[in-house]
């Protein structure tokens, strides 16, 4: 096993762990802490399938985003769609036997690469286009869309111009998940796809990332109309009846 | 009306988003507390030594009670879809009033103090020190928004600026920069009874008076009944409608309604005002004392039924946390809210607004009307923004848009709605909403009614418009001030409640 090897494999626990338990931690504080008012933004839903579907309609439609700023909505759609299709069509490389829908999103999730870099392109374009917006824009803005875009265009590379061995690939990606470690590839685009991947991974759970769990806990999206049927109240609020009602 | 002192911004047929213009309502500050009013809300007066210690303390007090506030902190991935959704940000063009760097005031202190990139690479994430001159800042620009929602309306994420405002003003009282107008109104509210002062004896003489005017006007002896025990119906209203113009004239439309329907009913001395002004400081327990009045007030009268007279962010409390607040509504289960849900009528939604009331009414032939008595206006609607996207009417979600417009076609002939994307759950802010309808804040009300004056003109322009009405004593306040700077006449402004009262028949 090369030193190589044996960095990629210790940069991905790492980067796994950080991942997890951070998430982890942050979905633990979100639903640790109590939303005491109702505060939805109505109209809203009045039942909890209502706020379901509300919910799923901003998550997979960006149903508000569309309401207020079509271009930014056109662009984070094509990025977020296109990322959705690239992460599913790459789950080849940790599963064995595929999924029949993993085999099915191949293609698509090849071409889909470039509606993700052209979003991310977009949206990058925009922080330096429109005043508002750069005016802002902190570096780590730019930073993590530089990011997006260098893992995008590194996997494009390998995807249409120099071929990586894919399958010496799945089977270290496979002996990291079983303990029962492969060598890795060594291409330099292969090496740099997967040291920015694993960056992606540890900068997750400390940046604005933190949108992608944010949006459910968001009690404006999330709570249900009906506070006069309901009584709604928090741990810390309801001691103040039981002190001075 | 003084010659301003600042430019008013142009008509335009379609609403332009200006280029920023970097400090450009720096200068904006609201008096500042004294002290026998910060001191009888709990607050100090001026910067102790450790206000720094103090400060953080708060917010992270604020981080761990409100999942709002500490999920808005982190989920903002500066998209800029609200950059242009804020009426004083598109009246003022200062670009601290879009609503992401209004929060971005708060964020970049929490990064800098609560996160760990934050921590150890402030310049990479737009972390920055807590200081002094932070501080002012959010003096100025949390005093620069009325808490309206319309960016939350327009986040992905529904990241909603009032709920940053408010835990910032939260966090200025306690260190001691609380601001005059608000939090003398909140002293008053809970020594007096109501937000303008006004004593018991002084409504009572208010009300007989009315009571006068009404009968000479119409023939008709209609009441303005004051503490009745046993009385039906509490109704609650903001202090405004006892002596305001336009105000006074939707609580004749009241009583009248209610005389018509040939219910019980009483106002409260204890709870004579609708309004709570602890909902814009972001402190739940003085929200909660102010709430408590009404229920104290229901549970000494002995009411069946609550009704809210016309107020934007009263009906906001009311709608969405009286219950909470108070146990005034339904389906509580602790013996503190059962004691008042039990005295309550459940054939009804509790409370409920003066429009829910009057709709059912007008839909059950209860009440009868002649539109023609409207006939020398055309009239239309601005909502409120605590009623359109802080509340709701009836039972289907968007009520709060039907409900109002329902009734004012029912009492008048001529009706035309403004722009759809100014209305509804679009609606522009009046910009005197949240604590900022004060004489030291004239320039944000100006700029900020901006986006709806416009929208305003161009009905008056195309359909001759010639009346506004609207369910909200904030909203009333504040257009009867800032129509003339834009050229129109103050008395285009008024209650739904003062149609009804021309057009409804009483015998
Ligand atoms: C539940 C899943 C997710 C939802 C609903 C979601 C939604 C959104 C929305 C609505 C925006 C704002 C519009 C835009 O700029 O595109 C956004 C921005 C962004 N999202 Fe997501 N997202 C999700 C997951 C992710 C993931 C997994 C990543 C990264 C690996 C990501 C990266 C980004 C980035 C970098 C931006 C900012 C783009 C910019 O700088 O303008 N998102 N997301
Ligand atoms: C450990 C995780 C990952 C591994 C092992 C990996 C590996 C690869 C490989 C081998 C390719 C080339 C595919 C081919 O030759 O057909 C590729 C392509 C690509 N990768 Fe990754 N990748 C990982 C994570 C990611 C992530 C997190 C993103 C996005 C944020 C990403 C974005 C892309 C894109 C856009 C392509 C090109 C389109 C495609 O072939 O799907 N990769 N990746
Ligand atoms: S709540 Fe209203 S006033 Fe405040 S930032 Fe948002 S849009 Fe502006
Ligand atoms: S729309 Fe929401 S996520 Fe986008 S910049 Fe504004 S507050 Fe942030």
């Amino acid at each position: 096993m090369t030193s190589l090897t044996v960095f990629y494999i210790g940069l991905f626990y790492v980067a796994t762990l950080i991942l997890i338990a951070g998430l982890a931690y942050r979905i633990y504080e979100y639903s640790r802490t109590p939303a005491p008012l109702k505060i939805p933004t109505t109209p809203a839903p009045t039942t909890n399938a209502g706020v379901a579907y509300r919910m799923a309609r901003e998550v997979v439609l960006f149903e508000s985003l569309f309401k207020s700023n079509k271009w930014i909505w056109v662009f984070g759609w094509l990025f977020h769609v296109g990322l959705a299709l690239v992460l599913f069509r790459h789950v080849r490389y940790f599963q064995e036997p595929l999924w029949f829908v993993v085999e099915f999103v191949q293609p698509f999730g090849k071409y889909a690469s470039f509606a993700m870099v052209a979003g991310l392109a977009g949206l990058w374009a925009r922080r330096f286009l429109v005043d508002r917006v750069r005016y802002i824009s902190t570096p780590s803005d730019h930073l993590i869309l530089a990011l997006l875009i260098a893992i995008g265009l590194s996997g494009m590379m390998m995807s249409f111009v120099a071929h990586t061995d894919i399958v010496n690939l799945k089977a270290f990606m496979l002996g990291l998940m079983t303990f029962d470690f492969q060598p890795l590839p060594t291409d330099t685009i292969l090496l740099v796809h997967l040291t920015l991947v694993a960056l992606l991974m540890i900068i997750f759970p400390i940046s604005k990332l933190l949108h992608a769990p944010g949006i459910f806990f968001s009690p404006t999206r999330n709570q249900t109309d009906n506070p006069r049927e309901h009584r709604h109240i928090a741990p810390w609020a309801a001691a103040l009846d039981r002190d001075n009602g | 009306m003084a010659a301003p002192e600042f430019e008013i911004p142009k008509f335009k047929e379609h609403l332009e988003v200006p280029k920023i213009q970097e400090g450009s309502m720096a200068h904006i500050k609201s008096f500042i507390s004294p002290q026998p009013t910060q001191e009888f809300l709990g607050y100090p007066w001026e910067l102790g030594e450790d206000w720094k210690e103090r400060a953080l303390f708060k917010m992270g007090d604020l981080l761990g009670k409100y999942r709002s506030l500490r999920v808005f902190m982190d989920a903002c991935v500066h998209c800029g879809a609200c950059t242009d959704k804020c009426h004083y940000y598109l009246g003022s063009a200062d670009p601290k009033n879009m609503p992401v760097a209004r929060q971005e005031l708060m964020r970049k202190v929490y990064r800098r103090y609560f996160t760990l990139p934050g921590k150890i690479a402030p310049w990479l994430v737009g972390a920055e020190d807590l200081t002094k001159e932070t501080l002012a800042d959010w003096y100025s620009y949390y005093h620069q928004c009325s808490e309206c929602r319309r960016c939350s309306v327009y986040c992905p994420y529904g990241i909603d600026t009032a709920e940053v405002t408010m835990a910032g003003r939260e966090i200025l009282n306690y260190v001691g920069m609380g601001q005059k107008y608000s939090n003398e109104i909140l002293g008053k509210v809970q020594k007096i009874g109501n937000n303008l002062g006004l004593p018991g004896p002084a409504l009572e003489d208010t009300l007989a008076g009315l009571e006068e005017d009404i009968e000479a006007d119409t023939g008709v002896p209609v009441k303005m009944p004051l503490d009745v025990q046993g009385a039906e119906i509490l109704l609650v209203t903001p202090s405004a409608d006892f002596f305001s113009e336009p105000h006074v004239e939707s609580l004749i439309g009241y009583a009248k309604v209610f005389h018509a329907a040939g219910v019980s009913w009483t106002l409260s001395s204890h709870a004579s005002e609708a309004g709570n002004f602890g909902l814009f400081n972001g402190n739940y327990e003085t929200m909660r004392k102010v709430a408590m009045r009404i229920r104290d007030a229901a549970l000494e009268l002995g009411v069946k039924r609550i009704i809210v007279g016309e107020c934007g962010h009263a009906w906001r409390v009311a709608y969405s946390f009286w219950n909470t607040l108070t146990g005034l509504g339904f389906d509580g289960k602790d013996p503190f809210s059962i004691e008042l849900q039990q005295q309550l009528d459940h054939r009804y939604p509790q409370p409920m607004h003066i429009c829910e009331y009057t709709w059912d009414l007008i839909q059950n032939n209860a009440i009868k009307l002649d539109p023609s008595a409207n006939d020398d206006k055309v009239i239309t609607y601005h909502d409120s923004c605590n009623v359109a996207r802080g509340s709701r009417m009836g039972d289907e979600a968007g009520g709060q848009f039907t409900i109002p417009r329902n009734i004012i076609k029912a009492v008048a002939n001529n009706f035309h709605d403004m722009a759809a994307e100014t209305i509804g759950e679009g609606t522009f802010c009046c910009g005197g909403g949240g604590g900022l309808l004060t004489d030291d804040l004239i320039e944000v009300r100006v700029k900020g009614a901006y986006p709806r004056m416009n929208a305003l003109n161009n009905v008056v322009q195309e359909e001759k418009v010639n009346f506004m009405a609207t369910i909200c004593a904030i909203c009333k306040a504040q257009f009867t001030k800032v129509l003339p700077y834009y050229g129109f006449d103050r008395s285009m402004v008024g209650g739904v409640h003062q149609l009804v009262s021309a057009a409804i028949k009483l015998d």
